[in-house]
């Protein structure tokens, strides 16, 4: 493959920044803003270009004899040589899930591009902004398209500065710059996790390169023979540090914290990198290691256990939150979570035959639903950012009744609770119920599980979707009353409701499954209709709850009050973390060692030199210019001489 | 003589010195002139000196220094004036130079007394490249206490806060420092051969002939390995660091910071490891253990202070134990990392004091309690001291990135216990970084404005502009490109890595 396409993907949103960071300042805002959506567009076409040759052209490349979908190189530079065989190279990788990222990435850009248009237009910096964009489109872009794992975990750390500044777009709201330090510090955290798994299993394995960890993992995880610290194995360490990463990235519990005041930041870029991107690099991270995963069963029980836990959690919080940024934030999560579970179930190779699974569905329908949550999520995040343009608040307290005076945001947010509730023909439906199939196939307790998780989505997606814009009239309206916004904003929209709508009829498994061969989806009845009737249970429940104003919710929450403030202040884990970094490590340890620093090492540094004053200051006596004193201590000296002479002959 | 490249490095200081001499205090821009052209001609010199180097082992020269010349200068005790670089001491020079020149205009302004300044600046910088360019230990001994003693004047007249004190404090640590360093060396000196009148001061020469008894090595190692390990901030001795570069002038921390702190790491494989290797063998995990707390102490130390320079300071305590530590694992891929560390430090620390020097010039206040929100208001400046931030921190794309990932995978090949705790340990540094520096930019670049005279401050000059945009385009130049840097250092330590394993068997 002609290796021009790749290089621009990757060179046109680093040209951008450059030139918006750097000439912004002089750029008039309407060049800055055509410029990135020029080029995030041309971006967009290229990457849709070299995915349709990836999965259509047919080239032997690309695809064998057999019809299998294989890794393909297409550059691979060197960029830095730690030893002869730990090489870090910086290179383009086609397979089926970097070509589904390369889509997923440049349209929900290029839809950001466009819609932050219409909702950057009065905020001073939108040169600025503009510039981080594009920065964070190289970044993820580099990202998804890592050969090796360090390559991968270079651009981690470059999303991670990217989201940082976009977080932090705000900077003189302190809000915003204590939430982009969090979201930069937790994630810094988990990426120390991801370093020392990597420098742990590239210890062992004496290589970077996916292919070759991938391509024969039981050989690879053979190398480390039977090492073992505090009771399991290396790789084990190897595996469950790397995916330590991936929770960082991925806010799974307990490093969830950031995801939600990340929300500080311009919606548009929650839209991006909050919902539909970034925070889904820890589940593309474990896609792309899913052979090694496999080889070490506890890494991948770590996972799983780690999603589920996470789903049902922020499942739980959603249904209590005011901010409606927050319900959205919560609510990803939770589906990240899915994904997560999802790909934990695939391990197992279930027995082709009488059985109609294919073996790693899981794996499938998790990079699926990965697509599918996407396109919908963002759609959600856009339409929360009309809405936000529209009232000038986060809060739902301050929507209500919104439908008549926002039919479009209504009607394209519909649409987007309908598809992660997984009401078919929406695209959430398909991907979910691949995915809840897979679970039912591990064990009925994870189908079971996530089932009911996604009777909560259903529930407080709904729950979002009355008090926004059914409830009662919010009697501000009469003064501001709110209406559509203008149609760089309304257009993304649109064109992501039309997506979700018809994402479900993709036949997924004919490009991505986890060994490329292609598998063909069927819908199993039973887990189709049980999971349709919980989501249709969950929304009437909704329904009866919050579509009219009543006080129904109110003797709830009156029920239940601790539960209920357990639950709204995210069940105190902000707390817990503040406590232990406020007052263990920087009231305990920071000051203990900084006091220690003056009061006991640079004391004795500056003893030594108060005895040597002290000393010179208690002899300078002898020195003090009289004839008499020094004809004594001449005559003194010279007796003492003498003895001592004396004394040595004999 | 005059034709060896290398003694153009020391003749420029001075001829820089002598053209400083003519000037009058009030004629500024006759200073100014003289250092511009001078710090000018030094930078090419670094740059033509760099690409003929690479230039003659792309051609295939395997010699272990280059650019080798040696004079006679003290007969009875066999002094010679030798020089010779590998590409370890070209880099360093090339980052020398590259501080000078920064160094220069960042000071453009300076008062009072620019005359005397910049001629204790010459003779600083004369003695730091004439450490760098000797081969002959007595010579470079010589050129580090000429690159010394002008600390002591440029921050006791120039400096701001206590700075008398600092400056005796700094000195007498230092001074301390080379006295145990002097021993080493005449130790080192006497053991180089059976009889006096055989005995040599070269680097290359005691490493290729003589057999030092392991014995003497390990307390010739302690010896010089403590007083050039008090130059790089070794843990406890790192105290006047803070002190001093707190109260130090601009231009006078970055170069201190810059270079003269590199001087502790660069002596530290040069002569302590590379002529003692048996000790360093045995010695090497009770220096592993004090880099070790330096990297983690200063760091944790870094979180709290409110002086900027103070941040910094220990910052450097934290990023320069780095260095010592890599070196300390005896093996190629970390000891590349460590230099690689020594030039992003360099370039990185330099960044940061110019950007203080600049920032307190305005504010007139180093108290990041007293300032917030500068973002708005002098935009230029707030953009390179994220950019700095953002490479202490270790983003890729800068140069901090890759010196900490090649020290880090380098230390990991020791594959016992002990190394791997303290690497981990390390390893954790680059969140406790991430901490300070953000915290340091939330507060005084970010949010709201706290002071109201601020907002009548004014962004970055031409020259202060010319001074960072130098360093940060030699920050990401590094930080994209590490490859070519990287395998020239790889290509000098294996002689050094030779002599080492050949110890150990």
């Amino acid at each position: 493959m002609d290796i021009t396409l790749p290089i621009l993907i990757l060179a046109i949103p680093i040209a951008m920044f450059l030139i918006l960071g750097i000439g912004g300042v002089v750029m008039p805002r309407k060049v800055a803003g055509i410029l990135g959506i020029l080029g995030m567009g041309t971006c967009a076409v290229l990457a849709y270009t070299v995915a349709f040759t990836y999965f259509f052209s047919g080239a032997p490349e690309f695809i064998s004899e057999l019809g299998q979908r294989l890794q393909y190189q297409v550059f691979d530079v060197t960029w830095l040589a730690f030893t002869q065989s730990l090489v870090v190279k910086i290179g383009f990788l086609l397979d089926p899930i970097s070509a589904m990222m390369l889509v997923v990435i440049t349209t929900i850009s290029f839809f950001v591009h466009l819609y932050s248009w219409g909702y950057m237009e009065h905020e001073p910096g939108f040169q600025r902004y503009y510039a981080f964009l594009n920065l964070f489109s190289f970044s993820m872009l580099g990202l998804v398209v890592a050969t090796n794992i360090f390559q991968m975990y270079i651009f981690w750390e470059l999303v991670g500065v990217s989201s940082y500044l976009l977080i932090g777009f705000f900077y003189k709201l302190p809000s915003a710059v204590s939430a982009s330090k969090k979201a930069f510090i937790v994630t810094r955290f988990a990426d120390l996790g991801f370093l020392i798994g990597i420098l742990v299993l590239s210890y062992y394995t004496d290589t970077f390169n996916f292919q070759a960890l991938t391509s024969n993992p039981e050989l690879v995880m053979a190398e480390c023979g039977g090492a073992t610290f505090l009771g399991a194995s290396v790789m084990t360490w190897a595996m469950v540090l790397i995916f330590m990463g991936g929770m960082g990235k991925s806010a799974m519990m307990p490093l969830h914290i950031w995801l939600p005041d990340a929300m500080e930041g311009p919606t548009p870029v929650s839209a991006l990198i909050h919902a539909a991107t970034m925070v889904v690099a820890g589940v593309y991270l474990v896609a792309r290691m899913f052979p090694c995963y496999c080889q070490v069963p506890a890494s991948m029980d770590f996972v799983g256990v780690v999603g589920a836990i996470t789903a049902f959690y922020a499942a739980v919080v959603a249904c209590c939150q005011v901010d409606i940024k927050r319900v959205l934030a919560f609510s990803t999560i939770s589906q990240i979570a899915f994904m997560m579970v999802s790909l934990a179930v695939a391990r197992d190779y279930v027995p082709v035959g009488e059985h109609w699974h294919a073996p790693g569905l899981g794996y499938m329908a998790s990079m699926f639903h990965l697509f599918t949550h996407a396109m919908f999520k963002a759609l959600l995040f856009l339409g929360a950012g009309c809405l936000i343009h529209a009232v000038h608040s986060n809060n739902y307290t301050a929507m209500g009744g919104l439908r008549k005076y926002m039919p479009i945001t209504h009607w394209t947010f519909l649409i987007g609770c309908l598809a992660i509730a997984g009401i078919p023909p929406f695209s959430g439906f398909f991907s979910k119920d691949e995915m809840l199939a897979a679970m039912y196939q591990n064990s009925f307790f994870w189908g079971a599980w996530m089932s009911m998780v996604a009777g909560l989505t259903a529930f407080y997606m709904f729950r979002l979707y009355y008090l926004i814009f059914w409830w009662e009239e919010n009697p501000h309206y009469e003064h501001h009353k709110p209406h559509d916004a203008p149609w760089q904003m309304s257009l993304p929209l649109i064109i992501l409701a039309l997506v979700s709508c018809v994402a479900g009829f993709i036949p997924f498994g004919e490009f991505v499954t986890y060994n490329g061969e292609p598998y063909h989806i069927h819908l199993e009845a039973s887990v189709a209709i049980t999971s349709v009737i919980i989501a249709v249970a969950a929304i009437a429940l909704a329904t009866w709850l919050y579509m009219k104003k009543n006080d129904r919710p109110a003797k709830m929450r009156a029920a239940l009050p601790t539960l209920w403030e357990a639950a709204h202040r995210r069940f105190y884990w902000d707390e817990i973390y503040q406590f232990i970094t406020h007052k263990i490590i920087f009231g305990i340890i920071c000051q203990s060692i900084a006091w220690f620093d003056r009061h006991v090492i640079d004391a004795t540094m500056d003893g030594f030199a108060k005895v040597t004053q002290k000393a010179s200051f208690s002899i300078r006596g002898m020195q003090n210019g009289h004839i008499q004193a020094y004809v004594a201590w001449y005559f003194f000296g010279a007796i003492a001489l003498a003895a001592f002479v004396w004394w040595c002959i004999l | 003589m005059f034709g060896n490249i290398l003694i153009w490095f020391v003749i420029i200081p001075i001829l820089m010195m002598a053209g400083l001499g003519v000037c009058r205090n009030s004629s500024m821009n006759a200073i100014r002139a003289v250092m511009t052209i001078g710090s000018t001609a030094l930078m090419v010199l670094g740059i033509w000196l760099t690409v003929d180097f690479l230039g003659l082992r792309a051609a295939g020269e395997q010699a272990e220094m280059l650019y080798m010349g040696s004079w006679l200068w003290y007969a009875p005790l066999n002094i010679h004036l030798a020089v010779g670089v590998d590409g370890i001491s070209v880099l360093m020079l090339l980052l020398s130079c590259v501080i000078v020149f920064a160094g220069t205009f960042a000071s453009w302004k300076i008062s009072p007394l620019p005359k005397n300044f910049f001629l204790w600046f010459c003779l600083l910088s004369t003695g730091v490249f004439g450490f760098f360019i000797s081969i002959d230990m007595f010579t470079m001994f010589m050129f580090y206490e000429v690159a010394l003693i002008p600390m002591y004047l440029l921050i006791g007249v120039w400096g701001t806060g206590r700075k008398e004190y600092s400056a005796m404090k700094l000195t007498l640590m230092l001074m301390g420092g080379s006295a145990f360093l002097m021993l080493g060396l005449l130790g080192i000196f006497w053991h180089s051969a059976p009889e006096l009148q055989n005995c040599t001061w070269n680097i290359l020469e005691i490493s290729h002939n003589s057999q030092i008894d392991p014995s003497w090595q390990r307390m010739l190692f302690c010896f010089t390995f403590v007083g050039f390990g008090v130059l790089g901030a070794m843990f406890p001795f790192h105290t006047w660091s803070p002190d001093g570069h707190a109260c130090a002038p601009t231009a006078v921390s970055m170069l201190h910071a810059g270079v003269l702190m590199k001087l502790g790491g660069y002596g530290c494989f040069r002569i302590a490891i590379f002529l003692l290797p048996q000790a360093a063998n045995e010695l090497a995990w009770v220096f592993i253990v004090l880099t070790g707390i330096s990297i983690v102490y200063g760091a944790f130390s870094a979180c709290v202070q409110t002086d900027l320079k103070y941040i910094n300071a220990y910052s450097s305590v934290s990023h320069c134990g780095m260095v010592l530590f890599a070196i300390l694992m005896l093996n190629t891929t970390a000891m590349t990392g460590a230099i690689l560390q020594m030039l992003s430090h360099g370039l990185m620390t330099a960044l940061f004091f110019a950007l203080i020097g600049m920032i307190y010039g305005r504010t007139h206040t180093r108290d990041i309690r007293k300032m917030g929100g500068l973002m708005k208001i002098m935009p230029y400046l707030g953009v390179c001291y994220m950019i700095a931030g953002f490479a202490s921190l270790g983003l890729p794309g800068l140069s901090g990135f890759v010196a900490e990932m090649t020290i880090f995978f380098g230390s990991f090949q020791d594959a016992d216990m002990f190394h791997r705790v303290f690497v981990i340990a390390a390893t954790c540094s680059i969140v406790i970084t991430a901490v300070y520096i953000l915290r340091v930019v939330g507060k005084l670049l970010l949010g709201p404005v706290q002071d109201e005279h601020h907002l009548a401050l004014t962004d970055a000059t031409w020259f202060e502009r010319f001074s960072t945009v130098t360093l940060i385009l030699c920050i990401a130049g590094i930080g994209c490109f590490p490859n070519w840097i990287n395998e020239t250092i790889q290509h000098s330590f294996q002689p050094i890595i030779a002599v080492i394993q050949a110890a150990a068997l």
